[in-house]
């Protein structure tokens, strides 16, 4: 099971390379922006969920 | 398009349901303490207000509490209902980030596999997310002081980053070269150690802030464990489109 498994990992199909590739870089975008934004007015709105997760605040 | 859009689909249902349970559980774990400790940081005036957090490095010296404010004119959600509601917006954003970057990672891994690699993506993110960055940087109240939010983000985001590669080595490679590797990124960044505070003067009482830091791990912990399961969960149930053949047979039949 585990062979197998990190067999497929190194043979990411050259298809699945795109889709995956948008999905991290929009997921990332998200989290940046709600937890890592300089805007003051994001900060405000966001600001318990940066605290509650630990996030660099302030 | 089909993967792309069969994973958005599952990281928004798993991240709204993730985030709306944090949202309660910090409701009443994390959000009490950092009101109280707002108390403080509202009661020491002459360091709170008039600066800009480009300023506070150089105002830092002189009030090393002054970090942190709500300035005047920025807009800010009113306290009671209001804020709530931005903060779950904002847990549940964030949430269904987490989840797409966790898929993403699990997928280019061999996919999750049933619920129970699930969990334990979910518990790596945790380490990634919540406890190597808090190693150096440990969660932080209002009023507290802290270095430059610029350094500290880059050193979070490098920790994070190093951390990840680091559980992945271990986890999805069998030589002993790479795991000596994975340890080297796992302590790394705490060697070079984080950017630390001018001074540790606060007027928050330090058993408040231990309370804080026990509630912020206990609920992401929680967090990601429900976020991680049920991504594994509802990533199995919305597979429409995408090609069974190219789906590993083996991993499959080890479930």
């Amino acid at each position: 099971m585990v062979t197998n498994s990190a067999a497929s990992a190194v043979s990411v199909s050259a298809s699945k390379i795109i889709p995956l590739g948008m999905t991290a870089l929009l997921g990332l975008f998200i989290v940046g922006f709600v937890g890592f934004s300089h805007l003051e007015v994001v900060h405000n709105a966001a600001h318990d969920t940066r605290h509650s997760l630990a996030f660099p605040c302030h | 398009m089909s993967l792309f859009r069969n994973i958005v689909f599952t990281a928004v249902i798993a991240g709204l349901l993730s985030g709306l349970l944090m949202t309660v559980i910090q409701h009443f774990s994390t959000v009490p303490l950092i009101l109280q400790a707002e108390t403080y940081e509202r009661a020491a005036p002459e360091a709170g207000h008039g600066h800009s957090h480009d300023a506070a490095p150089a105002a830092g010296a002189a009030s090393p509490a002054a970090e942190h404010h709500h300035d005047e004119e920025a807009w800010a959600p009113a306290d009671g209902f209001e804020r709530f509601i931005y903060t779950a917006a904002a847990d549940m954003l964030s949430a269904v980030g987490f989840g797409l970057v966790l898929i993403a990672i699990a997928e280019a891994l061999g996919g999750f596999n049933g619920w129970r690699r699930g969990l334990m993506f979910g518990i790596a993110g945790f380490l990634t997310v919540s406890l190597a960055p808090g190693l150096g940087l440990p969660p932080e109240l209002p009023g507290m002081p802290a270095a430059e939010l610029g350094s500290r983000q880059v050193w979070w985001i490098s920790t994070a980053a190093c951390t990840a590669i680091g559980l992945g080595l271990i986890g999805y490679t069998r030589s002993a070269v790479l795991a000596a590797l994975a340890i080297v990124l796992l302590v790394a960044p705490h060697l070079i150690g984080a950017p630390l505070p001018p001074t540790h003067e606060t007027d928050v009482p330090i058993e408040l802030h231990a309370r804080f830091v026990n509630a912020v791990y206990a609920t992401n912990l929680v967090f990601w464990a429900v976020l991680g399961t049920l991504t594994a969960v509802v990533r199995e149930k919305f597979r429409a489109g995408e090609d069974i053949a190219a789906r590993p047979a083996a991993g499959l039949a080890s479930r």
